[in-house]
């Protein structure tokens, strides 16, 4: 019975977390269309709904009454496996994202080490999914896929041990309370930048789309995939963009805490400046998509290990001998 | 503890099922499937005794990176030969003494450790480090290895890094005839250099140098 209350006390906690996750990310997708269209000076989806806001819904819809073709030569467990894999690991890492000192689903010790543990699972549903297809360019897309994250999270790494050097601690809201005096931004600034672009990059987001550039590899790992499979493997996406811009405003932009700790700005609740945040930084990412090339492959894999990975090695350096010299270290 | 114990014994079921499917598939891709299904219920159980620290690792590095350079290679692989072949005939069967040799030695082996542990509770008193229960293991490993062990900590550090550049060094072939691109070469190209404009006589045409 105590079990039994504890469980559903949880279900609460979590279908409360991840039904506006959800809901959320169908509506970055349209925001993302919209800004990427403004940029180019096009209207983008402007029909359904008011100013299009229920085009992911009728996407959805389309997709869901879409049939789901397995091909027949592909290997139909992990073909199956793979979309749902994607889904799942970027729904999971959201259990321990602090949207206030309180409202947080599991308040771990090692929460970091948790959303980077998971985010490097992220790799597997597209690896599974492109193998799976048995297929050419499904599995191209895997390869490059693979490599190129496996790159990318190296420099993720050596950024979040700056950050870990200025905390003292592995846990999420110890990180976020840290910043308190100072975002890690200013400091940090070009750990940040670097943060930003690994993190384009660990997306498979533009100009480091690679994996499914859509001019040599048709649609990359995706292409086999019909209906409401493509569409998790979509969804799970942009659901992962998302964790990356809320690690991204938890890490350098002060998380839940507010701008200015002054009287009206206070009032406001910590999910709120979280949320506002986590959009700018889309934003962000919107932007890039629209107005950056596609870098070619030799080219991005030198910008991951030959330019990114001895600079955050350097500024690790850098930021631990300031830390040491000052007497800043967080030791307690 | 219900619940500790029903956990307990599902991820160490997954861990023994998925280890024993590693090396029963017939498939080499499911059985690195398999194997990263393994890491994982291995890390939940470091979780559920506490070790969160080396269980989150576990997941970074054994399942985030080292199994995806596994699957990168196994998947190379031609797919036709990736149907092992294995306990078919007698023919292919030749290893299995040797792995049964070697696996009753890890296990007599194990057998020692743990006996070691349940028959001899005084060891736990023998030991060098002692613990604090107030802080977290993180902390608590942070506080030994760059401090007590560092020296041991920077060795294995130092033996990956010549196993690394030994790897390197081993495959690396200096091949001629490759074009290389010089990106600052290619950025201060100016337009004097790169083009030659020449007037053509009609019938003639030009000869151009490579």
């Amino acid at each position: 019975m105590e079990y039994l209350s504890i469980f559903f006390l949880e279900t609460y906690k979590i279908l409360f977390l991840l039904i506006p996750v959800l809901v959320s990310v169908a509506m970055i997708v349209w925001l993302d269309r919209r800004i990427w269209a403004f940029v180019q000076k096009r209207q983008g989806p402007n029909v359904v709904g008011p100013f299009g806001l229920l085009q992911s819904l009728a996407d959805a819809f389309k997709y869901i009454f879409k049939e789901i073709i397995i091909p027949s030569s592909s290997n139909k467990v992990i073909f199956i496996l793979a979309p749902i894999v994607t889904m799942t690991l970027a729904l999971v890492s959201w259990a321990v994202i602090p949207f206030s000192a309180t409202q947080v689903i599991a308040d771990i010790n090692v929460g970091i080490l948790y959303l980077f543990a998971v985010s490097s699972l992220g790799v597997y549903g597209i690896i599974m999914g492109g193998w799976a297809s048995n297929s050419k360019y499904p599995f191209l897309g895997a390869i490059r896929s693979a490599a190129q994250m496996v790159s990318y999270e190296v420099s993720i790494g050596v950024i979040i041990i700056n950050v870990l050097l200025c905390v003292g601690s592995l846990n999420l809201n110890d990180i976020v309370i840290a910043q308190k005096n100072i975002w890690f931004v200013i400091p940090l600034f070009p750990m940040f930048v670097i943060f930003f672009i690994s993190a384009l990059a660990e997306t498979n987001r533009p100009p480091f789309d690679l994996p499914e550039a859509e001019a040599e590899l048709v649609a990359g790992y995706q292409t086999e995939y019909s209906g409401m499979m493509y569409a998790m493997f979509w969804l799970g996406e942009y659901a992962n963009i998302l964790l990356m811009c809320a690690m991204g405003s938890i890490l350098f932009l002060g998380g839940w805490l507010s701008p200015i700790e002054t009287y009206p700005f206070n009032l406001i609740p910590g999910a709120v400046w979280l949320i506002f945040k986590i959009l700018l930084l889309f934003i962000l990412f919107a932007l890039v998509k629209a107005i950056v090339p596609r870098y070619r492959y030799d080219q991005l894999m030198r910008l991951g290990w030959k330019i990114f990975l001895p600079f955050s090695l350097v500024w690790v350096i850098l930021t631990s001998s300031y830390l040491f010299y000052y007497n800043l270290l967080p030791v307690n | 503890m219900l619940a500790h114990a029903i956990f307990f014994y599902t991820f160490s079921f997954i861990a023994i099922i998925s280890a024993i499917m590693v090396t029963v598939s017939k498939n080499t891709v499911h059985s690195v499937f398999f194997l990263i299904l393994d890491f994982i219920s291995i890390s939940c159980l470091f979780i559920m005794i506490g070790a969160e620290f080396l269980g989150m690792i576990m997941l970074i590095v054994y399942v985030g990176a080292v199994a995806v350079l596994f699957l990168f290679v196994v998947m190379m692989l031609n797919v036709s030969q990736q149907k092992s072949q294995w306990f078919s005939s007698r023919e292919s069967s030749k290893h299995i003494p040797v792995g049964l040799i070697v696996s009753v030695i890890i296990f007599f082996e194990l057998i020692i450790v743990i006996g070691g542990w349940k028959y001899k509770p005084d060891i736990d008193t023998a030991m060098v480090l002692n613990f604090d229960n107030n802080i977290s293991n993180t902390h608590s490993i942070g506080y030994v290895l760059y401090t007590d062990y560092i020296h041991v900590f920077q060795l294995s550090g130092m033996i990956l890094l010549v196993a690394m550049v030994g790897a390197i060094v081993l495959t690396f072939k200096q091949r001629s005839g490759i074009k290389r691109q010089f990106y600052f070469k290619q950025i201060s190209r100016e337009k004097a250099d790169g083009v030659e404009i020449t007037q053509v006589e009609s019938n003639k045409g030009v000869i151009l140098d490579d």
